[in-house]
């Protein structure tokens, strides 16, 4: 009878283990088809586009379906001085931001620890600048740094600058507006890191003879290493496909353009939607491979 | 740049520590502490939590800034020295073993800082030392409460540091692991020859270990010796009940000869050498440890040699193994403890029997301790004792309002 009991018992449990609940993929379902809908389905479209040609009737702004790869040879001979620059831009623009914010997180997260108010003071004036459109802000940059406006005339009046020279609409200004904008995107995840660090790793730093600029390279960075990903990714990626700041309505001018702004103008403007659509691909692929590597290379899994 | 680069200590060094006190905002952690540690010992901070003990740790590894004193190590004085300066390596309770560095490049993290030659091949040596070097690249959180404590103590170890200072290192451990880091710490030290300052809550890891031990409360020392006469000839009533348990009997004393005292308690008369007591009239604690008792289920013959309590009855048995304890309420002096050794097969007592206690003269210890301030019996599992010194700190505090 005992034994009998234990059998039953145990036959049923495991089948349950074994056999895949129908409700996980039912849960799953909608998450899978908002992706084919609104990810997958635009992605096909957009490859394909960026491989159409001129419609044959030679009315503008109408393509027929091909297998156009030269769209992409074309659109990088004609845009490379874009693609660096795009690059270039949000490159300097994240270890900007970097430099700008780690200090400003480390403060935060790990100096003001003691004063809990201060530190939610201070997280809400990182975030505050969100409370208004960043369309907005940026344009606010634009008339304080304007040529009439009062910091660039006191400049020229002390003669930082020469009296002909402009800030907005030079890489100075887009690079500006590019790091401005992006701050809070990287304070963020930092202060996240770096407000669990355990000071204890620093004081064992400290013991075993690191000065506090080797405790500092060789244990804070290493083990605040997710939150720099993490911010750095979150700047990097919308920075290099940024065509706000480098606009010519913005902060930007005609030398300042971005792959963003060029591929603006390639669909709403010259109609030449292949070209658009294969610099948006480009652009996509550019971004996928460098974050790959800079993943792989940043070796953060088991702190994450 | 300073004295922690260059070469190995070739030794342990003296650990002088002068008028040392620390004050954080709202209480006082350390009152006014000298303490001498001599090169190439292995000496223990023995106290209850709360007591300063890894405060002092602390401020000789530089991690606290005393508020007052001066901290001398080998002669030379760091209380202005920088952390990394110091000649100092400390074994966390935490272990703080860094996550994102391999076994092998913990330990290896010191010498690398002061640029010594080889710091792989010494790492490696250190991880044999501690039987770990199987497991070098590993990381940290790969391994076993136990293993992390042995890659903590290699990491410190391989610095050979003048001091080196245990912060409740085996706290995190079982009993059995924990016998075992005791015996290899002793041996490692007895190798090494460093100074070791090991700083502790368990009286027996002190006990076993350390060749002095200072017992600390309140963020000052209570008494500081070797195990055996700390534990034999304790000063205050806090040492005899912290190291090991005592029974505390409080009287005056009525009779002084050359050799002894006898005290008077509730009209029980007990004598104390005179070399064993630190007080010698008036009102004295006078006390005797546990397995100092013989039980006695008749009135023992009267014995120059020996005092006796009794008759009282017993009130709780409880076997353990290699003793049994009894408690044993005596209608004047309280509940006394006996741990009697299991010489005979089961309890020798039994509860609600009438029996006497005694133990040779020789045995017994006089406290230090003002006996106003400390209760009649010690013992702060008797909540009569508690209630009664809670009344009279309300009296005091009513008085002085």
């Amino acid at each position: 009878m005992a034994f009998a009991a234990f059998a039953t018992t145990a036959g049923p449990g495991e089948e349950v283990q074994r056999r895949r609940s129908p409700i996980a993929l039912l849960l799953l379902l909608p998450g899978i088809l908002y992706l084919a809908l609104f990810f997958l389905t635009p992605l096909v479209s957009l490859v394909l586009t960026s491989l159409q040609v001129p419609s044959a009737t030679g009315e503008p702004g109408v393509y027929d379906p091909a297998f156009q790869w030269e769209n992409y040879v074309t659109v990088i001979n004609d845009y490379w001085p874009h693609i660096l620059r795009s690059f270039g831009y949000a490159l300097i623009a994240t270890v900007l931001a970097l430099a700008f914010s780690y200090p400003l997180a480390y403060f935060i997260g790990v100096k003001a620890r003691p004063w809990p108010l201060l530190q939610s003071l201070m997280l809400v004036l990182v975030i505050a600048p969100f409370f208004i459109s960043f369309l907005l802000r940026t344009l606010a940059w634009k008339q304080l740094l304007s040529d009439e406006s009062f910091v660039i005339t006191a400049l020229k009046a002390l003669s930082v600058m020469p009296p002909d020279a402009h800030f907005t609409g030079t890489p100075v200004a887009v690079i500006f507006g590019l790091t401005y904008n992006f701050i809070p995107f990287m304070t963020l995840p930092l202060y996240t890191t770096l407000e669990r660090l355990d000071v204890r790793f620093l004081e064992a730093g400290s013991d075993l003879y690191a000065s506090p600029l080797q405790v500092f390279r060789k244990v804070t960075i290493p083990l605040s290493m997710p939150g720099i990903v993490a911010g750095t990714l979150l700047t990097f990626i919308p920075a290099a496909g940024d065509y706000v700041n480098a606009s010519r309505s913005f902060l930007g001018g005609s030398d300042t353009q971005m792959m963003g702004n060029v591929i603006e103008a390639n669909f709403l403007v010259l109609e030449n939607y292949p070209a658009a659509a294969a610099l948006s691909i480009i652009l996509m692929s550019v971004i996928l491979v460098i974050v790959t590597i800079y993943i792989r290379r940043a070796g953060t899994e088991e702190l994450l | 740049m300073s004295m922690a680069t260059g070469a190995f200590a070739e030794r342990g060094a003296d650990l002088e520590l002068v008028g040392i006190s620390k004050r954080f905002p709202g209480f006082t952690a350390i009152e006014s502490l000298d303490l001498t540690i001599p090169a190439g010992s292995f000496f223990a901070l023995l106290g209850p939590s709360g007591c300063g003990k890894t405060t002092t740790l602390r401020l000789v590894a530089g991690l606290e800034e005393p508020t007052t004193g001066r901290i001398l190590i080998g002669g030379k004085d760091v209380t202005n020295l920088k952390p990394y300066q110091r000649p100092v390596n400390t074994v966390f309770q935490s272990y703080a073993l860094f996550p994102h560095m391999t076994v092998l490049e913990n330990v290896a993290f010191g010498l690398r800082r002061r640029r010594l030659a080889d710091p792989v091949g010494k790492a490696h040596e250190a991880l044999r030392l501690v039987e770990l070097d199987h497991l070098a690249a590993r990381k940290p959180q790969q391994l076993s409460g136990g293993q992390q404590q042995r890659v903590a103590l290699a990491r410190a170890l391989v610095n050979r540091p003048a001091l080196l200072l245990l912060d409740e290192p085996l706290g995190a451990l079982d009993l059995k692991l924990r016998r075992q880091m005791q015996l290899e710490l002793k041996t490692i030290q007895e190798e090494v020859g460093l100074t070791f300052l090991h700083v502790t809550h368990d009286q027996e890891e002190a006990m076993t270990m350390a060749d002095t031990i200072a017992v600390m409360n309140k963020g000052r020392i209570e008494q500081m010796g070797a195990p055996e006469q700390l534990y034999e000839l304790p000063k205050t009533a806090f040492v005899a009940n912290f190291l090991g348990q005592s029974n505390l009997f409080t009287g005056t004393v009525v009779g002084t000869t050359s050799t002894a005292i006898s005290v008077d308690i509730a009209g029980q008369k007990i004598v104390v050498p005179v070399g064993r007591s630190h007080r010698h009239s008036g009102d004295v604690t006078v006390g005797v440890r546990p397995e100092k008792l013989s039980l006695h289920r008749e009135a023992p013959a009267s014995d120059p040699a020996r005092n006796v309590i009794g008759p009282a009855h017993v009130i709780d048995v409880s076997f353990s193994g290699v003793s049994t304890q009894y408690l044993i309420a005596h209608p004047t002096l309280g509940t006394i403890v006996v741990f009697a050794q299991n010489m005979a097969f089961g309890p020798v007592a039994h509860v609600g029997e009438e029996v006497w206690v005694s133990w040779d003269i020789e045995h017994g210890f006089g406290l230090a301790d003002d006996p106003a301030d400390s209760p009649r019996f010690a013992a702060d599992t008797d909540t009569k004792n508690i209630a009664a010194q809670r009344h009279a700190a309300l009296i005091t505090e009513l008085g002085e309002a």
